[in-house]
């Protein structure tokens, strides 16, 4: 693997967990572990705002 | 070659390269000192600050994390023992390190050492460097490292559990009425910056509907999809930046150019509506958006500085220093450099981050150290930079702009000869053409802070990248900003409106539910009230608002930093570890002696310039004998300084008083755990942890061996996981 493509690899794959985006994999990845039918990604997502919606993140000055 | 042949080559080329950052950072130092009357590159300090950084990284944080701390990797982090996937979440170090530098880095260390560049270039650049080793870094890094031991107890709760319930309940008041100033001042920072600008209000007001547009587009198109969604929200963005540049032709200028006033109005009505909506409409979408841009402005301003090496302009220590008679805040460089700088060197305020979601997804303890005190440092490079753009500029132009309205007149040829009664030579002409060049109408008393680091990074990129951008560079700094400013008041009234509830439904439970509406919107409308309150008076002062609230908000946040150190000390002390306690020690004495003194002078001083209750007396003493103190302009603006003054000294008597309650209790506490040797806490047990990872940003070999066996030994237990703890969703 040439540098570029491992930067860019890198990259993508710091942006998808700092976003959250990966969770989705993570999730059929462990719904496929464990033998359940994974939810479908909208029900996935709503799931997972309405949490963000009962924790206040905190933002600095 | 033989293990130990490795080793010691590794050790003398380790010696070898950090002898060198040593000599960097000495020479820099060297060249700051020593350069008076010539022209110094801006490039010293910010290798000086980098070569600082290093060497406090590599070597203190190492002590504080091996001795003082004694950070145990054998022990497993709340984020293992109790991993849900919502709030306890085994994380990335790197990933947190990102989430939690997005959670710190605000607009406090951009707008603090602006205003306190009024001192020179280099009480700013030694105290945004020293402070921030010895004191910022060290209270995250300490904070997050006793939260982590605790499951991740906020600030609040461990001084109530581990100092007392007087000094508990003091703190939670105190945590509350800071919130408030600090929302109000923020405010205050973004209505400066808008007000009278027809382009700063058109991209402003355009994020509104990108971001309710993006919350729409990844509940109902796209579910999931956030990088997506942000490239198009940014692209979006700079379109907003772009357009904002035709106000005129569009036929809006007019519509779009508000009052300070109206602003006000404007902020709270926005700040009400948005903590009562869901979060994924315009919350979540606004903190893609300002996350990014912040990240991309602070890369883009770094390249800029070292391609730009702008001459530094101002002074190296002004006379307003030593004097304490400068425009743009009241006071001596002791205390008021240090009060004014805040957030960029020692920040109480992210003792609430990093005890509040950091410590529960911390994977491994020794993470502490490149998270808490890491992300500190980079922090403390934001200041350093925002410093750097604020003393580049042409000095006559930075007082100008940041010259209360009441001392210039708000006029270009008022300002001119007013900075010239200060020893500077700027124009009319000159003013009017800087106004131009960013294509604002003017930049007389703009002040707090923003539009003056606009201006000096508009300068600074235009500079590095060149073409006939500047106008463009200053909103695009002006909204990078406003952005993240108006993300903290829209989270700020949320976790405030929390608190609310939280503490009422002590009394009333079912005020405590935070989806039940009469609560939530009340609530909400006491918190927006309380902090639209401040920031009205904030507008509305003859004075200035800046120059009135800042102080006080200056002063809160470091008083916050030594509730926060003193929990710290108290800890230390509780483990028996008295040696050590020198670490949080210092920089709590340090802060006590600026804070305190600071609110003393604010409070006490007899000069109407620094003591607010002076200040009140000498305008009720002219209101009484029927005459009219400039800047004042009749008597109603009278009554408007007298009121106003009376205010902010009763809430900074208010801060101080919380603080040496806190103090007060645990230093009880620190002669009974001293007497005893060391006290009982609310540290967890030791619990064995099983995951393997590096320690700090880099695995080294080691650490990669190490984590490949865990990973192979892992595959034969059939736990079929792979190397990186899997998070679930539950």
């Amino acid at each position: 693997m040439n540098i570029a493509t491992r930067v860019w690899r890198g990259l993508r794959w710091y942006l998808r967990e700092f976003s959250g985006e990966s969770r989705w994999d993570a999730y059929l990845v462990a719904c496929q572990r464990d033998g359940v039918t994974p939810a479908s990604r909208r029900e996935f997502e709503r799931h997972r705002a309405d949490q963000v919606e009962h924790a206040p993140m905190a933002r600095c000055c | 070659m033989t293990t130990i042949q490795t080793g010691s080559a590794n050790r003398t080329r380790s010696i070898a390269i950090w002898s060198v950052v040593a000599l960097i950072g000495a020479t820099c130092w060297s060249v700051l000192a020593l350069s008076r009357g010539e022209d110094v590159s801006a490039l010293w300090i910010l290798f000086a600050a980098l070569s600082s950084y290093a060497i406090a990284y590599r070597f203190y944080s190492k002590f504080i994390a091996k001795k003082v701390l004694e950070l145990d990797d054998t022990r497993a982090t709340p984020a293992e023992r109790l991993e849900n996937g919502v709030d306890y979440e085994v994380t990335d170090r790197r990933v947190l390190f990102g989430h939690h530098f997005a959670a710190i880095a605000g607009a406090g260390p951009l707008v603090g050492p602006v205003l306190a560049a009024q001192m020179g270039y280099l009480p700013g650049t030694i105290w945004i460097i020293v402070g921030v080793i010895l004191a910022g870094a060290v209270q995250d890094m300490v904070v997050l490292f006793f939260s982590m031991r605790r499951d991740g107890k906020s600030l609040g709760q461990m001084v109530r559990d581990e100092i007392g319930v007087i000094g508990g309940t003091a703190a939670l008041i105190a945590v509350f009425a800071i919130m408030i100033i600090i929302l109000a001042v923020l405010s205050l920072v973004v209505v400066n910056a808008l007000a009278e600008s027809a382009w700063g209000v058109f991209s402003i007001g355009l994020t509104i509907p990108i971001a309710l547009f993006m919350g729409f587009y990844l509940r109902y198109i796209r579910p999931g999809r956030v990088l997506e969604t942000t490239a198009i929200g940014v692209v979006a963005l700079l379109l907003a930046i772009i357009g904002g540049g035709y106000v005129e032709q569009l036929g809006l200028e007019e519509a779009l150019t508000l009052s300070k006033e109206h602003l006000v109005i404007a902020l709270v009505l926005y700040g009400f509506i948005a903590s009562i909506l869901p979060v994924w409409m315009l919350l979540t979408p606004r903190d893609y958006l300002s996350t990014f841009m912040k990240v991309g402005v602070i890369v883009l301003l770094a390249v800029g500085l070292v391609v730009a090496a702008p001459v530094l302009q101002a002074d190296a220590v002004t006379s307003f220093a030593t004097e304490g008679n400068g425009p743009v805040f009241a006071g001596k460089i002791f205390p008021f450099v240090f009060i004014t700088i805040a957030c960029g060197a020692l920040s109480g305020f992210h003792a609430l981050i990093a005890s509040g979601t950091t410590p529960k997804m911390i994977s491994k303890e020794s993470h502490v150290r490149m998270i808490g005190y890491g992300g500190m440092l980079m922090e403390s490079f934001v200041a350093i930079s925002a410093l750097i753009a604020a003393v580049v500029i042409d000095q006559g132009l930075y007082y100008s702009m940041n010259a209360p309205a009441g001392l210039t007149g708000g006029t270009a040829e008022g300002a001119a000869q007013f900075v010239g009664t200060l020893g500077f030579t700027i124009s009319p002409d000159q003013l009017n053409a800087a106004a131009a060049a960013i294509e604002e109408q003017t930049l007389v008393s703009r002040t707090g802070g923003a539009p003056t680091l606009a201006f000096g990074l508009s300068q600074v990129f235009h500079e590095a990248f060149g073409g006939n951008l500047q106008a463009f560079w200053y909103h695009f700094a002006i909204m990078f900003e406003a952005l993240f400013i108006l993300t903290a008041v829209d989270a700020g009234t949320r976790v405030g409106r929390f608190m609310l509830q939280d503490t009422i439904g002590n009394v009333w439970k079912r005020y405590g539910d935070v989806s039940w509406r009469p609560a939530a919107w009340s609530a909400s409308a006491i918190t927006v009230g309380a902090w639209g309150y401040f920031l009205y008076n904030g507008v509305s002062d003859p004075l200035g608002g800046i120059n009135q609230l800042f102080p006080l908000f200056g002063i809160a946040n470091q008083l916050l930093a030594a509730i926060a150190l003193t929990l710290c000390v108290t800890l230390l002390i509780k483990h028996g570890k008295l040696k050590y306690a020198w670490v949080p020690g210092i920089p709590l004495a340090w802060d006590l002696i600026v804070t305190m003194t600071a609110s003393w002078q604010k409070i006490f001083s007899d000069n109407p310039a620094l003591g607010y209750f002076a200040q009140a007396d000498k305008f009720r003493d002219a209101r009484d004998a029927g005459e009219v103190l400039a800047p004042a302009a009749d008597a109603d603006q009278m009554g408007t300084v007298i009121q106003n003054s009376m205010t902010n000294g009763i809430l900074q008597s208010l801060f101080a008083i919380l603080v040496i309650i806190v103090v007060a209790n645990a230093v009880v506490i620190w002669v009974r755990a001293i007497r005893a040797g060391s006290l009982p806490t609310t540290e967890v047990p030791h619990t064995p942890s099983a995951i393997v990872e590096p320690a700090d940003f880099f695995a080294t070999a080691e650490e990669k061996r190490a984590m490949a066996s865990w990973a192979e030994e892992r595959r034969q237990q059939g736990d079929g996981r792979g190397r990186e703890p899997v998070r679930s969703h539950r």
